[in-house]
């Protein structure tokens, strides 16, 4: 009886959680302006999003490029500071490490808000104007935390003798890196990658401070203006039901890669 | 020419790790094609000393001389040495073949020739046909030919060996251990290897180093080593060992475990303190008591596989440990020779503890940081620099170590046949060494009191250190 329950509760929960989201995807299949009002089932909105047969399309369209394009830079170049920034964390003794790894894990803990309001003060500080290159620095800050904690595991685990090893049978520094400790930090970087780039794909609040006023629009400031305008555009339906699918695809892979680790460390 | 025979040499090496010194002014000559074994307790520098001679970190002082070029500051990817790791260290994410073809690939060594040389080292482990293996594949002992294999392809001038055998089980060992052996010979460079397996040093070596604390303790062949121990740390490290305290009487005559015995040594002069080295295979035990230097009653008798292990009680109390083909029977009355070749006689290191103290007043000394009463005295004024003696057995030791004076932990034992003999180290790093009759552990904290009355102060000797 108790287990019924507990299973009930959790249920419950999940679909507390999920409604919207659900709500939104069925809606998503009928052309009704207005959300929560069925007229049939009908893919229009789809071949809209995708055609462009619609209002606003222009900007639309501009700001999901944006958003893949910020993402993409602000996850690469996080994967490689992050990479680096693991090997040199591991690679300290004593207090200094203890230090460094307790400040990679603030900006994970810190309100979003936070951060992007710290980093507007910071732009307008040095007198950066704001636009494209600050979403992207401010990304890129978010970001690398989070492949820190992806590959300082793998480097935790990893024999110490085997970098050495590199050098003992003459590998420069920089080769040894190249040809053994990368490739054995591989599955730790494309792990923290991905959740770099959902982290930049998903980010409101410090894109919205640091975006400046020339009208650069990534997804999540678009859906905000839009919304604040009377009415969400009825294409953005099947839009966040598309991210909420790709989301949870990329969710799903990292969870399988991290179980095939911790097979393989069990072996 | 000096230079055209000692492949490696190491000239005053030192040390340390923040305040704990770990390599002490070490210096060592490795001719060419030579094994050499470094070995010592885990904690002794033997691995630093190794990993320094590999370029993987930087001595405080010293230099590093190979094939007579100096190295001490060049990298570890310039020197003509291949490391085998303790734990394989094999990289995980190529094949057999690509971690053997590591370094040949990077010296651009073209692909047939690296295809031959692969095959080659293979064979030499016996590993042929495991080319295209994952190395995680493997078992321990495959993985260690591996890492053997892809040191030796590089064709280095010295192959050195941290330790290679640890992790693999004991058959698996010693059969290795043969394999080693005929590498060597096969391929007739020279090997450094590290191990704290005294068994593992004699069989391979033909010279063995035997380091302890950061210094080395004794150079010299497996026999050498064994049969003429330089000091009680190598009599007792290596092999099975009854180490007691002596007097040589005068040459060719020492006394101990109450009785004098003839010996071969000489030159230590009349009335030394010494320590004595019996090998327990040099005990010879005799049913027949009149025939025998000294008589001794049989405590315990255990089967050991080839001969039986006893330990006996001899006429004047000192307790012995013997190994012979014949079992005698607990209670047994036995005669024991020993034969004068079979005496190890050396010097002592020390006959007393010597502190560097300074007088606070008539009743109190300073020394090893703390202020301990002494009985009155008006020879030394307060503030003077003084030497104190400490006799080892003038020393208390207690279980209760906020009680003592000072602070320390039991290092280092030794079974001199009626009492032992600790070395003690302080929290502050300094050295007490302690005869007693009690049972301690290594390992065991104590609390340490001296008597007022067992304190004696001498004038400063400035050349004794």
């Amino acid at each position: 009886m108790k287990k019924f329950f507990a299973q009930c509760y959790i249920w419950l929960l999940l679909v507390v959680l999920y409604a919207p989201i659900v709500f939104i995807g069925i809606f998503s299949f009928t052309e009704s302006k207005v959300l929560g009002n069925w007229t049939g089932f009908s893919t229009k909105l789809y071949t809209n999003l995708f055609t462009g047969d619609m209002q606003g399309t222009g900007s639309l369209m501009s700001a999901i490029e944006n958003t893949i394009i910020i993402a993409l830079i602000a996850a690469s170049v996080a994967t490689l500071l992050g990479t680096i920034a693991a090997i040199g964390i591991h690679n300290m003794r004593g207090r200094g490490k203890q230090a460094i790894s307790f400040l990679n894990s603030i900006p994970i803990l810190n309100p979003d808000i936070i951060t992007g309001v710290s980093l507007f003060l910071l732009f307008v500080f040095l007198h950066i104007s704001q636009g494209y290159v600050t979403v992207v620095l401010a990304h890129i800050t978010l970001c690398t935390p989070y492949v820190v904690l992806n590959v300082l595991p793998r480097l935790t685990q990893m024999n110490p003798n085997i970098y050495e090893a590199a050098l003992d049978l003459g590998a420069t520094p920089f080769q040894a890196l190249k040809k053994v400790l990368l490739p054995m930090l591989k599955p730790g970087m494309i792990s923290g990658f991905i959740l770099a780039f959902t982290m930049s794909l998903d980010d409101f609040a410090i894109t919205f401070f640091t975006r400046g006023t020339v009208g650069l629009d990534t997804l999540s400031t678009y859906i905000y203006t839009d919304a604040r305008k009377g009415g969400l555009t009825p294409e953005l339906r099947p839009l966040i039901t598309l991210m909420f699918v790709g989301v949870l695809i990329l969710l799903i892979v990292i969870n399988i890669r991290a179980m095939r680790n911790a097979k393989n460390n069990a072996q | 020419m000096e230079i055209k025979d000692y492949i490696i040499e190491l000239n005053n090496i030192s040390k340390s790790f923040g305040d704990k010194v770990i390599l002490d002014d070490v210096s060592i000559k490795v001719k060419k094609g030579e094994f050499v074994t470094i070995l010592g307790p885990s904690g002794c520098g033997k691995t630093t000393l190794l990993r320094l001679l590999a370029g993987f970190g930087q001595a405080d002082k010293g230099e590093i001389k190979i094939n007579g070029k100096d190295y001490t500051d060049i990298p570890p990817h310039e020197r003509p040495v291949n490391t085998v790791f303790q734990r394989y260290a094999l990289f995980p994410h190529l094949d057999v073949y690509e971690n053997i073809a590591f370094g040949l690939k990077l010296q651009k060594v073209p692909a047939p020739e690296i295809d031959k040389c692969v095959r080659r080292v293979l064979k030499m482990v016996s590993m042929t046909d495991y080319e295209d293996r994952d190395v995680e594949s493997l078992s321990g002992g495959q993985q260690q030919r591996v890492a053997i294999a892809r040191a030796i392809a590089n064709q280095p001038k010295v192959l050195l060996l941290d330790e290679p055998l640890a992790a693999l089980d004991l058959k698996m060992r010693k059969d290795m251990q043969i394999e080693l052996k005929e590498m060597h010979k096969k391929l007739g460079i020279t090997f450094i290897y590290v191990t704290h397996d005294q068994e593992e040093a004699l069989t391979l070596s033909d010279t063995i180093i035997v380091m302890n604390e950061g210094k080395i303790q004794q150079i010299g062949t497996p026999t050498d080593i064994y049969n003429e121990p330089q000091n009680s740390f190598v009599a007792d490290f290596i092999g099975e060992s009854n180490i007691l305290n002596g007097t040589m009487v005068k040459d060719k005559l020492v006394e101990f475990a109450g009785h004098e015995f003839e010996c071969i040594d000489e030159g230590f002069g009349e009335n030394t303190p010494v320590d004595v080295v019996v090998r327990p295979e040099d005990i010879y035990i005799v049913r027949n008591l009149e025939s025998a230097q000294f008589t001794a009653t049989v405590k315990s008798c255990t089967f050991k596989g080839v001969h039986y292990e006893m330990y006996v009680d001899t006429d004047k109390g000192y307790e012995l440990m013997i190994q012979d083909y014949n079992a005698f029977a607990p209670e047994q009355e036995v005669g024991l020779i020993i034969r004068p070749a079979d005496i190890q006689v050396m010097h002592k290191e020390r006959t007393c503890n010597t502190f560097e103290g300074e007088v606070v007043d008539e009743t109190h000394v300073k020394f090893l940081g703390e202020t301990f009463e002494t009985l009155p005295q008006e020879e030394f004024k307060h503030g003077e620099e003084v030497d104190i003696q400490v006799d080892f057995s003038k020393i208390d030791l207690i279980d209760h170590v906020e009680e003592g004076m000072l602070e320390g932990d039991v290092h280092f034992i030794i079974y001199k046949g009626d009492h032992y003999h600790l070395t003690i180290l302080t929290d502050n790093g300094d050295h007490i060494w302690v005869d007693t009759t009690d049972i301690w552990d290594k390992g065991d904290l104590v609390g340490i009191n001296i008597a007022p009355a067992d304190i004696k102060i001498v004038k400063r000797n400035e050349h004794n250190d």
